[in-house]
């Protein structure tokens, strides 16, 4: 039993021009890809695009099928006939405009603290976007939160993505994740001012997220948000996979509750995948509850189970921890443990008083900072200038970003460095199929036309191009591959070792 | 990897838990308002820091931050 798995986030960043709440969010956030994309490791040669081509099986060993068949890319390569900005970096990552917003999807990873490290390498390109694109002619200043909602009614994704077996039935991990989703806000919720989703009521929740989740199971994204998204795009060999969507996340600043966010929900998964739960943490309303909780920033509510029990959100998770403990037992390999003992440790300071993590967890620190503002100026909760304080906590400016503020004075518990993140912003995981695509992208810009989660293509000059499917995304890794990068010059040549094997 | 200092309320209320155990008579001691002084100002620094970074018009802020749903 391990955390370990295929893991990644997706990011929606809040954009917004001062003094101009009418421009339009499509054209700024295409602004700020592209002058992320001026970047100069990405402007070397022409600007790959995505390739949304519907995948083969796999064939090689190592994970690539030489197809070198005809292929048309007017066919597959969209984005910037749509006019939306899109852009592949080195690191394996993807930043594009999805939804009014500009996003940031990680590379793929395979445990939580690389998910930290590259979730914060997405938060540093973005201030480095908006940094590049105040600079451009033309384009004003445009500013960029890293949070779920404009406390308006409006709220955008910061969605997490676990490759499952497909062995396992959709019917158990809604059974048994539902009660894992709806209770780890105490740990992994942002915080937020107000009730509902036009924030009517003017009160401290736990969750950004939580008021916008309306029905149990379903496909949506973007209204009737359900707790468990049924979306089937394992972007890797379909037989074998699944990757589940989870959509119901906060987007966190602190390094803790990102890890811990993912690193539990691992481990709840494979729990689920080897069939360790007996159903007896069934919620009763699990919407009703999910919101229950977050309005409920003492921790002290309870929530009704399906067989009468009444238990709060902490002694819930600490139910299924005490089960993650039993299951794992000895075995639990490093990264593993790590992940249980600060999974124990964060549920018992939630149960002694919240406020013990205001220097490890989102919606703790910002309830700190919040109320002793709030005590010193003697405001109310409906305070322009508390409001203020909730946005500013997620500006990704380090200047400006008040969870900034907090680093820079030693106030928030780091998991990573400051050199670690900035080297992540180029550089790919070793252990995925990321590491080939951002080496492709690093060594061969110009040969490099289009990539995708599943696929390179290049072009060398020959009549048609060529597409290097990559069905597993355990595959292509430096272990792999590594050294091929280093002895091929040219696409050309490494197409070549890659297809005489 | 568990969090041993930390800043704000909870350390005041552990330092001062820890201070309580170790001094037996002293009713004020000196180095514990030393400290409960330092705190206090660290906050207050903390609070102007706030003042000092926020955007100038918390309400025109505010309401300008308008989106359009995502995911």
């Amino acid at each position: 039993m391990t955390v370990r798995r295929i893991m990644g986030t997706e990011i929606e960043y809040g954009i917004s021009v001062p003094g101009q709440p009418g421009a339009n969010p499509m054209v700024t956030s295409s602004q700020i890809v592209n002058a992320y994309a001026a970047r100069p490791e990405l402007s070397k040669g022409g600007r790959a695009r995505w390739d949304y081509e519907e995948e083969t099986p796999l064939r090689d060993a190592r994970g690539f099928t030489y197809t070198g068949a005809l292929y048309d890319p007017a066919e597959n390569l969209a984005d910037e006939d749509s006019g939306l900005a899109n852009v592949i970096l080195t690191n394996g990552a993807r930043l594009y405009v999805d939804h009014a917003h500009p996003e940031y999807s990680t590379p793929e990873v395979t445990n939580p603290r690389e998910i930290v490290l590259f979730d914060k390498a997405g938060e540093m390109t973005m201030a480095e976007a908006a940094l590049r694109a105040a600079h451009t002619p033309g384009i004003g200043p445009i500013n960029l939160y890293k949070n779920n909602t404009d406390n308006k009614g409006a709220s955008y994704g910061a969605h997490e993505n676990y490759l499952m077996s497909r062995q396992t039935p959709f019917a158990d991990i809604v059974a048994h994740f539902t009660p894992f989703l709806v209770t780890r806000q105490v740990f992994a919720g942002a915080g937020r001012i107000g009730i509902g989703q036009d924030a009517s009521e003017h009160r401290y929740q736990i969750s950004q997220r939580a008021d916008f989740f309306e029905v149990e199971v379903g496909l949506e994204t973007t209204l009737k948000r359900p707790i468990i998204n049924t979306r089937d795009e394992p972007h890797a060999d379909a037989e074998r996979y699944r990757r589940l969507h989870v959509i119901i996340g906060d987007a966190n600043l602190a390094e803790h509750a990102t890890f811990l966010k993912t690193g539990t929900a691992s481990i709840v998964l494979a729990m689920i995948e080897s069939g360790a739960f007996d159903g007896s943490l069934g919620i009763a309303e699990p919407v009703a509850e999910l919101r229950a909780v977050s309005h409920d920033p003492t921790l002290t509510h309870k929530i009704e189970l399906r067989n009468g029990k009444r238990l709060t959100a902490v002694e819930l998770q600490q139910s299924i921890l005490e089960q993650a403990e039993a299951y794992c037992g000895a075995d639990a390999d490093p990264d593993t443990r790590e992940v249980l003992d600060l999974w124990a440790y964060v549920l018992d300071a939630l149960a002694r008083d919240p406020m013990e993590l205001a220097d490890m967890l989102d919606w703790p620190a910002k309830l700190s900072l919040l109320d002793r503002y709030r005590q010193r100026e003697n405001l109310d909760w409906g305070a322009a200038k508390l409001q203020a304080i909730d946005l500013q906590y997620h500006d990704v400016r380090p200047e400006k970003g008040l969870y900034h503020r907090l680093v820079a004075r030693g106030k928030m518990k780091r998991l990573l460095t400051d050199t670690e993140i900035i080297n992540a912003m180029t550089e790919p995981p070793a252990d995925t199929r990321a590491f080939f695509r951002g080496r492709c992208l690093s060594r061969y810009p110009s040969e490099v036309v289009a990539a995708s989660w599943d696929s390179v293509i290049f072009d060398v000059g020959a009549d048609s191009l060529v597409r290097v499917p990559m069905m597993e995304p355990e595959k292509g890794t430096k272990a792999h591959v590594g050294e091929l990068f280093e002895r091929c010059e040219a696409a050309k040549d490494l197409l070549d070792v890659i297809t005489a094997d | 990897m568990a969090a041993k200092d930390s800043g704000g309320q909870s350390q005041s209320q552990r330092s001062r838990q820890e201070a309580d155990a170790e001094t037996t008579e002293a009713a004020v001691d000196p180095e514990i308002a030393e400290r409960h002084e330092a705190m206090t100002e660290e906050v207050d620094d903390l609070l102007d820091e706030i003042d000092e970074v926020l955007e100038t018009n918390s309400e025109e802020f505010v309401r300008s931050f308008v989106q359009k749903g995502g995911q």
